[in-house]
């Protein structure tokens, strides 16, 4: 019944790596020094940092792996209940309205700075080339492709995800999700599918706008402020800045609301209680999302070059 | 480590057959001819590394009113949570009317919820809906009644919990306690459940307020035939209104061989229980609680 106190002081230390060094500790004092002496301390010690190091490894890659297929069961039960049937209207409504409406201003107000942020850092190296004429295709080239949909993708991030996170992870602590369940109603189907349809399908709306208002930005800049010729401003953007560059920039934008949604929305049903559980929650939706939406768009982005250059091969010699 | 401790009163239901022949409430026989509307069976449950409920076994028949009584942490509302699989348990099973709930796909068990009611502890009311919204909706979920049949239920069901009209349009956030309790209840009654599942419904109240609580909770099986299951620490409340009591004890205060339910009887043999486990907790003697150090393992 009663427990050596080497077992305690084990099961009293947290996670794999105390019964990994528990069970190094047991074998090697039994199986390399069976006497009793002091020498026997010496070879758990010299063992100690080598299976820290492998404990803690393994438990991070433990730990990625457990939520990679975690959040991967997450998305196929909401892609399932999608199809099954279409969510309520008060449901979609004001998700679409929080998502979509709510969101737009602020977008709107980034792209602009960020239009006119490019126009400032391109002018002078440009000017002593002298092709500030051709400052229109690289700023609305850089908006339509990647600063607009990430730039929409970020402010959605952090004004709509970190508030599902922790408005789906106090509907978890206060038990609220489990009420849901209760009554017989599907809590994916119910809080998670109409957050993902609204960020899903507004995204691109919003990606459109930052990429207008970038535009119009850089515009105000180039042209009333910085008096470049408009004429070919706009004629050199015609040219570079095609309708594939458009398309790939809100192709992404798709991906990315999906992102944004099931990581938000998986990080607050996963929510640790408390106050602290539901701060963590709305954190992680946002640093998550911010990384994920970086990876896809690189991925995405070394994807739509390929099929580019592939559909397009003479693009490339052009250059 | 606790030494084991002879159990002066079972948890098999062999023995809480029994224990039934000596008392009022149904005897052996009716208790045999009664089916189990609930069994939980040898159910297990494990968060992580932590083991919260081992080989629990309880029949509940139909229209029975058991009180599960226990200390914080001994298991109590996942028992509850497991038997309306809100928590999957990682061995053993609940059958709710003969079927396996861990069985069912999920539109399935959807289904079987809508039998339940479930009055959470702290009511679990929906923040960004009124009363009323909070109220029909159940029914909006799963009947497809007219917006006037749906108001003139959810009146109903309001003052029958005695709560003025005027809190209709409220958000629960403006709510008292206790008033927000009575809405988790009016919300729990509105598709008539055949089980009401009351989650502590007296923590946190005035003793005026639980008193209503346990009224109401009297009520509501006087005009509805309901088989309730009520978790508590409260004596007073599983004195007024349970049948039966079950008696959880955590674990980490058990030796492997003992069992979970420390007692199980009707109300009045638990103030005569022999185990002075179950005594300590009748009575709410701290004795050598007071120092926790050292206890938990």
């Amino acid at each position: 019944m009663a427990e050596s106190p080497a077992r305690r002081g084990a099961l009293r230390r947290p996670g794999l790596l105390n019964q990994l060094l528990w069970v190094s500790e047991r074998s090697m004092a039994s199986e390399v020094t069976p006497s009793p002496t002091g020498d026997e301390l010496i070879a758990p010690r010299a063992i100690r940092p080598i299976a820290e190091w492998l404990a803690d490894l393994g438990a991070v890659v433990i730990g990625w792996i457990t939520s990679l297929g975690n959040i991967s069961l997450f998305t196929l039960r909401t892609l399932s209940w999608m199809f099954a049937r279409l969510p309520r209207r008060d449901t979609l409504l004001p998700a679409f309205y929080q998502i979509g409406v709510l969101s737009l201003p602020v977008v709107a107000l980034t792209g602009t700075f960020i239009g006119m942020v490019l126009a400032v850092q391109s002018y002078s190296q440009f000017r002593m080339l002298h092709l500030e004429t051709r400052l229109g295709a690289v700023i609305n080239m850089s908006l339509v492709r990647e600063l607009g949909p990430v730039l929409a993708a970020t402010m959605l991030a952090g004004r709509v995800g970190s508030a599902m996170a922790a408005e789906l992870g106090t509907m978890r602590v206060t038990e609220q999700i489990d009420a849901l369940a209760s009554m017989g109603a599907n809590p994916i189907f119910y809080l998670v599918v109409p957050r993902f349809l609204g960020c899903l399908l507004l995204i691109p709306a919003l990606t459109i706008m930052a990429d207008f208002m970038g535009i119009v930005g850089g515009w105000f800049y180039c042209i009333v402020i910085l008096n470049i010729d408009a004429h070919h401003y706009w004629e050199h953007s015609q040219a570079f800045v095609g309708s594939f560059d458009l398309f790939s920039g809100v192709f992404k934008s798709f991906f990315f609301g999906a992102a944004i949604s099931l990581i938000s929305c998986h990080r607050g049903f996963h929510c640790d209680p408390g106050a602290e559980g539901v701060g963590r929650a709305a954190t992680g939706a946002f640093v998550y999302s911010f990384v994920t939406i970086l990876a896809i768009d690189l991925m995405l982005g070394i994807l739509l070059d390929s099929i580019y250059y592939t559909l397009w091969p003479e693009a490339g010699r052009l250059i | 480590m606790r030494s084991a401790r002879p159990i002066s009163l079972c948890h098999a239901s062999q023995e809480f057959t029994d224990m039934m022949s000596r008392n009022t409430a149904p005897t052996a026989h009716e208790h045999d001819a009664q089916q189990a509307l609930i069994e939980v069976r040898s159910l297990h449950v494990t968060f992580g590394r932590q083991r919260v409920l081992r080989d629990i076994n309880l029949h509940v028949p139909r229209g029975q009113t058991l009180a599960i009584i226990g200390e914080s942490g001994c298991g109590k509302t996942v028992l509850m949570k497991t038997i309306i699989a809100l928590v999957r348990p990682t061995r053993g099973t609940v059958l709710f009317d003969g079927s396996d709930m861990f069985a069912l796909r999920e539109r399935e068990l959807s289904q079987q919820r809508t039998r339940f009611g479930f009055v959470f502890q702290g009511a679990a009311l929906f923040d960004s809906m009124t009363v009323f919204q909070n109220v029909a909706f159940p029914l909006k979920e799963h009947t497809r009644k007219s917006l006037e049949e749906i108001t003139s239920m959810v009146h109903a069901r309001i003052r029958e919990v005695g709560l003025p009209l005027s809190v209709l349009e409220k958000k629960p956030a403006e709510l008292s306690g206790g008033m927000r309790k009575r809405v988790g209840l009016a919300r729990a009654l509105i598709l008539e459940p055949e089980v009401m599942l009351y989650d502590e419904p007296t923590t946190g109240l005035d003793p005026i307020m639980s008193d209503v609580i346990n009224e109401l909770i009297l009520r509501t099986r006087r005009r509805h035939p309901v088989t309730s299951i009520l978790v508590t620490h409260d004596m007073r409340t599983a004195h007024k209104v349970a049948d039966r009591i079950v008696m959880l004890y955590p674990l980490s205060r058990l030796s492997a061989d003992e069992s979970q339910i420390l007692f199980d009887g009707t109300v009045d043999e638990i103030d005569h229980a022999d185990d002075p486990r179950v005594t300590q907790f009748v009575r709410g003697e701290a004795r050598e609680r007071l120092m926790e150090i050292g206890e938990a393992v």
